[in-house]
C-alpha cells in the first residue's frame, strides 16, 4: 500500500462511507418511533427521588 | 424492525456502549498514525544522521528534567522569517532518533533546532548560569547548579542500550560496552579520542563537539553534558547533499 | 474486622516501597521511592486507628455510596486552590524571572506541576467525584464492586497525583506535554484506571434505570478513551526496573504525532467529554428540567467522540509531520465545531422557559457562563487550527490563552457550579452558607477569564507579528529578546487575572465549608433584590 493508493481511497470511497454513516445516524435519531425512549431517557435525573438513596432531601 | 431494535438495544446494553465507543474512537488514530511507521516517503533520506553520544544523550535527559521544553522549541518551520532567525527547516529525519521527540509546543525563549555551534561554550554557560548578564531582556531562570553537579553517567551503557532495545536506534554492542569511557574521552580536554571517533563516524563524517564544555576540566558536570548536546543540534545532516524536491510529500 | 485487609495491603505497599528505596539503581528513584513509602506509611497509620476504633460497627449499605464524593468535593476544591495557586506562580516567573529558585522551582519543572495540578488533580477528581454520584443516581444503584473497589479508585487515584506532583519538583519526567510522568506511576494509574473502568461499567451493569442516561455515555467514553490515550502513548523501554528514566517506544515524527494525538484528546476526553457529562446531569438537575434535546445528545455523543481523535496534528501544523496528516487534523478540527455547538446549544436552551434562572439563580448562572465559554473556546480551537491562522498562533501565547478560556471557563465554571450543587445535598443542608458569595466567586472567576484571554490574544499576536516584522530592506526588524521585553505588561495583567480567579476560588473554599458546618449567612435573599422594582 502506497500514499497514493491510501489518498485515493480516503477520498472517494471513505469520504461516500463517512456521509453515509453520518446520515444514518442522524435518519435513526429522528426516527419518529424514538421520540418516547428519548422522553423517557431524558428524565432520568429525576427518577432518584423514590430510589433506594439516602440522599433525596 | 431489527435495524429500529439496535439503537435500542445499545443503549440499553452496556459492553456494545463500551465496544461501540471504543471501535469509534480507534479510527482516528489507526487512520493518522500507523501510516506514518510505514509510508516510506515520511523520514526523508539524508546523510550525517547519526545516533546521540552517551555525552549528549545524558546532556539531553537533562534538557527533559529541566523542562527545557515548555518554553523552547525544536522545530523551525518553513517561513523565511524562521529560516532566516534560525536557519534551514527542521527536517523528520533529524529527530528521527529522538526518544522522546522534543519539538515543544511554545516559544517563550527562541527555538533551539540550530542552536549548535551557534555561540561559544563560554556563552553557552555563562549564558545558563545567569541569563540576564548576557541577554538583559531574557526570564530565563538560572541553571547555575548544573556546574556544580557531578554528572552520574556510570550508567549510560543502560541507558544505550534501552534506546537500542527493540532495534530502535542502531547503537553497536561496541558503543554500548564503551560508553563510560566515551564519556570521558569527550568532555575531557586533549583526551585519546581515537576509539570514540572510530565509533561514532558516520557517512564518513566524525562530527562530534569534543573538549571541556563547562570551564572546569577537573570534573564532569551535568553543565558539560548539557552544552556538549546543545553544541550538536541540528549540526548532523549534510545539507550540501541534500535535495528537497526528492522529499516532497 | 472493617479496614483489616485495606491496612495490611498498605502496609505491604509500605515495605514494598522501603525495599524499592534500599535498592534503587538511581538517587531520584530512591527519593521518590522514599516519600512513596512515607505517603502509604501515614496511611497505613491513619487505617490502622480506623481498625481499631469502628471494632464490629456494620455500615449501612443499603443506600447510595457517598463517602468518596464527600471527599471528593473537598479534594476537588483543595487541588483547585493548588493548582490556581501554582498558576499565578509561574505567571509571576514569566513577569519576575527573580522568583525562579533553582533547582526545585525552576519553570521548567513548576510547569508541569501547574498543568498537571489543574487537568488531573483537579479536574480528574472533579470526574471521578462526579461520576460516582451521578452514575449511581442515574442507574439508582449502589457502586458496584462494594466499598473496596471504590476506595481504591478513589485513593489509588491521589496516590497518583501525589507521586507525579513530587516527580516533577525532583526532575522526574518523561518531557512529553501533560503526560510527564515516569513509566512506573504510569503503570500505577493504568491498574487505577481500569479498576475505575470496571466498577464503573458494574454500576451500568446493575441499574435499576431501563436506558443508561446520556451522561453516563460521556464519562464512559471519557474512561474508555483515557485508557486508550494513556497506554498507547506511555510506551517506553525503562532503563532499570528500579531507575526513573524511560525512553519512548517512538521517535521524532511518529513520537510527534502519537503525543499529540494523545495531548489534544486530553482536552477532547478528559477536559470535555468527562466534563459534558457533568453539563447533562448537573444542568438539568440544577434547573429543574429535562435536557433540551435527548436527541441532539445522542447525535453531540457521537460525533464528538468520532471526531476528536483526528483533531491532533493541528498541534503539528508546518512542522516535519507529513502534509496529508496535517490538512486531515485541520479538516476534522474545523468539523469538530459542529457538534461541539450542538452540545452547548443543547445546554443552553434547557433553560428555555426558565431564562430567568440566570438572573436569580447565581449557580445556574455559573453554568451558563460554562456552557458559553464551552462554546467560544470550541470556535477559537477551529479557528487556531486553520493552517494560515496558526502559522501565526502557534509557539505564541494566544495558544496559552485559548487553553485558559476552555479551562478556566469551561472546566472551573461547570466544576463549581456541580459542586455548588453538591454540598448542600451532600451534607444534607438546606441550602449554600451564601449564594452571595456564589455571586462574587461568579463575577470575580469571570472577570479574571476575560482579562486573562484578552491579554494573552493580544500578547500572541503582538509576538507573532514581532517575528514577522521586516523593514524596508528585507532585515527582519526584531530580536527574539526584543519581543520577550515586549510581553512584559501582559504577563503582568495575566498574572493579575489568575489573582482574581484564585481569589474566587477561596471565596468558594469559605463557602463550602460553612455549609458543611451548616451555618447560614444571614444576607438579601438574591431573587428578591433582582425583583426589586426600580424606584
Amino acid at each position: 500500500m502506497t500514499y497514493e493508493v491510501v489518498r485515493n481511497f480516503a477520498g472517494t470511497w471513505g469520504l461516500i462511507y463517512l456521509v453515509v454513516v453520518f446520515l444514518g445516524v442522524i435518519a435513526f435519531v429522528l426516527r419518529p418511533s424514538m421520540g418516547k425512549h428519548a422522553e423517557d431517557a431524558a428524565n432520568i435525573p429525576f427518577n432518584d427521588d423514590h430510589s433506594e438513596g439516602d440522599i433525596s432531601k | 424492525m431489527g435495524f429500529l431494535d439496535k439503537h435500542k438495544a445499545l443503549e440499553k446494553n452496556v459492553s456494545l456502549l463500551l465496544v461501540g465507543s471504543l471501535l469509534v474512537v480507534s479510527v482516528g488514530g489507526i487512520v493518522e498514525i500507523a501510516p506514518l511507521f510505514y509510508f516510506q516517503n515520511t523520514i526523508e533520506k539524508v546523510e550525517g544522521m547519526r545516533p546521540y553520544t552517551p555525552l549528549e544523550l545524558a546532556g539531553r535527559n537533562i534538557y527533559i528534567r529541566e523542562g527545557c521544553y515548555t518554553c523552547h522549541s525544536q522545530m523551525i518551520r518553513p517561513f523565511r522569517d524562521e529560516v532566516e532567525r534560525y536557519g534551514q527547516y527542521s527536517l523528520a529525519a533529524e529527530s528521527m532518533y529522538d526518544y522522546p521527540f522534543q519539538w515543544g509546543s511554545k516559544r517563550t525563549g527562541p527555538d533551539l533546532a540550530r542552536i549548535g555551534g551557534r555561540y561559544s561554550n563560554e556563552w553557552q554557560v555563562q549564558h545558563l548560569t545567569d541569563p540576564r548578564s548576557v541577554v538583559p531582556e531574557s526570564i530565563m531562570p538560572s541553571y547555575g547548579f548544573l556546574s556544580k553537579t557531578k554528572l552520574e553517567y556510570e550508567n549510560m551503557g543502560a541507558h544505550l542500550k534501552a534506546n537500542e532495545r527493540f532495534n530502535r536506534v542502531p547503537y553497536t554492542v561496541q558503543q554500548i560496552e564503551n560508553a563510560v569511557a566515551d564519556v570521558v574521552a569527550q568532555a575531557t580536554p586533549d583526551a585519546d579520542i581515537s576509539g570514540l571517533e572510530e565509533r561514532y563516524t558516520y557517512d564518513g563524517r566524525f562530527n562530534v563537539p569534543l573538549g571541556d564544555f563547562d570551564g572546569n576540566p577537573e570534573e564532569i558536570t551535568e553543565m558539560d553534558a548539557l552544552v556538549a548536546y546543545l553544541q550538536m543540534l541540528g549540526t548532523l545532516v549534510d545539507f550540501s547533499t541534500y535535495v528537497p524536491e526528492d522529499n516532497y510529500r | 474486622m472493617r479496614h483489616l485487609s485495606g491496612t495490611i495491603i498498605l502496609a505491604l505497599g509500605t515495605l514494598l516501597a522501603v525495599l524499592a528505596a534500599a535498592f534503587a539503581a538511581d538517587s531520584l528513584f530512591r527519593i521518590h521511592a522514599i516519600i512513596l513509602a512515607l505517603t502509604l506509611g501515614i496511611a497505613t497509620i491513619v487505617m490502622l486507628r480506623k481498625v481499631q476504633v469502628s471494632g464490629g460497627k456494620e455500615v449501612d449499605r443499603s443506600g447510595y455510596m457517598d463517602e468518596p464524593v464527600r471527599i471528593g468535593v473537598i479534594l476537588t476544591v483543595f487541588w483547585g486552590i493548588v493548582g490556581f495557586l501554582q498558576g499565578v506562580l509561574i505567571a509571576t516567573q514569566l513577569a519576575w524571572p527573580e522568583w525562579n529558585i533553582e533547582p526545585w522551582f525552576n519553570f521548567g519543572r513548576m510547569r508541569p506541576l501547574h498543568t498537571s495540578a489543574v487537568i488531573f488533580a483537579f479536574g480528574g477528581t472533579a470526574l471521578l467525584t462526579t461520576s460516582f454520584y451521578v452514575v449511581q443516581r442515574t442507574c439508582r444503584a449502589r457502586l458496584w464492586g462494594g466499598d473496596g473497589l471504590a476506595w481504591f479508585v478513589f485513593w489509588g487515584y491521589q496516590l497518583f497525583i501525589v507521586m507525579a506532583a513530587t516527580g516533577y519538583l525532583l526532575g522526574i519526567t518523561q518531557g512529553r506535554e501533560y503526560a510527564e510522568p515516569e513509566w512506573y506511576v504510569d503503570i500505577w494509574l493504568t491498574i487505577v484506571w481500569v479498576a475505575y473502568l470496571v466498577l464503573f461499567l458494574g454500576t451500568l451493569v446493575k441499574r435499576k434505570e431501563k436506558h443508561i442516561y446520556v451522561a453516563n455515555w460521556f464519562y464512559l467514553a471519557f474512561i474508555v478513551t483515557i485508557a486508550m490515550l494513556h497506554v498507547v502513548n506511555n510506551l517506553a523501554v525503562p532503563v532499570s526496573l528500579l531507575g526513573v528514566k524511560s525512553y519512548s517506544m517512538f521517535s521524532g515524527v511518529q513520537d510527534a504525532m502519537t503525543q499529540w494525538w494523545y495531548g489534544h484528546n486530553a482536552v477532547g476526553f478528559f477536559l470535555t467529554a468527562g466534563f459534558l457529562g457533568m453539563m447533562y446531569y448537573f444542568m438539568p438537575k440544577q434547573a429543574n428540567r429535562p435536557v433540551y434535546s435527548y436527541r441532539l445528545s445522542i447525535v453531540h455523543f457521537w460525533s464528538l467522540i468520532f471526531l476528536y481523535i483526528w483533531a491532533g496534528p493541528h498541534h503539528l501544523h508546518y512542522t516535519a509531520l507529513p502534509d496529508w496528516t496535517q490538512t486531515l487534523g485541520m479538516a476534522f478540527s474545523v468539523m469538530l465545531w459542529m457538534p461541539s455547538w450542538g452540545g452547548m446549544i443543547n445546554g443552553l436552551m434547557t433553560l428555555s422557559g426558565a431564562w430567568d434562572k440566570i438572573r436569580t439563580d447565581p449557580i445556574i448562572r455559573m453554568m451558563v457562563m460554562a456552557v458559553a465559554f464551552y462554546g467560544m473556546s470550541t470556535f477559537e480551537g477551529p479557528v487556531m487550527s486553520i493552517k494560515y491562522v496558526n502559522s501565526l498562533s502557534h509557539y505564541t501565547d494566544w495558544t496559552i490563552g485559548h487553553v485558559h478560556s476552555g479551562a478556566l471557563g469551561w472546566v472551573g465554571m461547570i466544576t463549581f457550579g456541580a459542586i455548588y450543587f453538591l454540598v448542600p445535598r451532600l451534607w444534607g443542608r438546606k441550602q449554600l452558607y451564601s449564594l452571595r458569595m456564589v455571586n462574587w466567586h461568579f463575577w470575580l472567576a469571570t472577570l479574571g477569564i476575560v482579562i486573562y484571554a484578552a491579554s494573552l490574544w493580544v500578547a500572541g499576536i503582538t509576538q507573532g507579528l514581532m517575528w514577522k516584522e521586516y523593514d524596508d530592506q528585507g532585515f527582519l526588524v526584531y530580536s527574539f529578546a526584543e519581543s520577550v521585553s515586549a510581553l512584559h505588561p501582559y504577563y503582568v495583567l495575566r498574572m493579575i487575572a489568575g489573582l482574581l480567579y484564585l481569589t474566587g476560588a477561596l471565596i468558594m473554599a469559605w463557602n463550602v465549608y460553612k455549609t458543611i458546618r451548616g451555618d447560614v449567612r444571614s444576607e438579601k435573599p438574591m431573587a428578591a433584590s433582582a425583583m426589586q422594582p426600580a424606584e
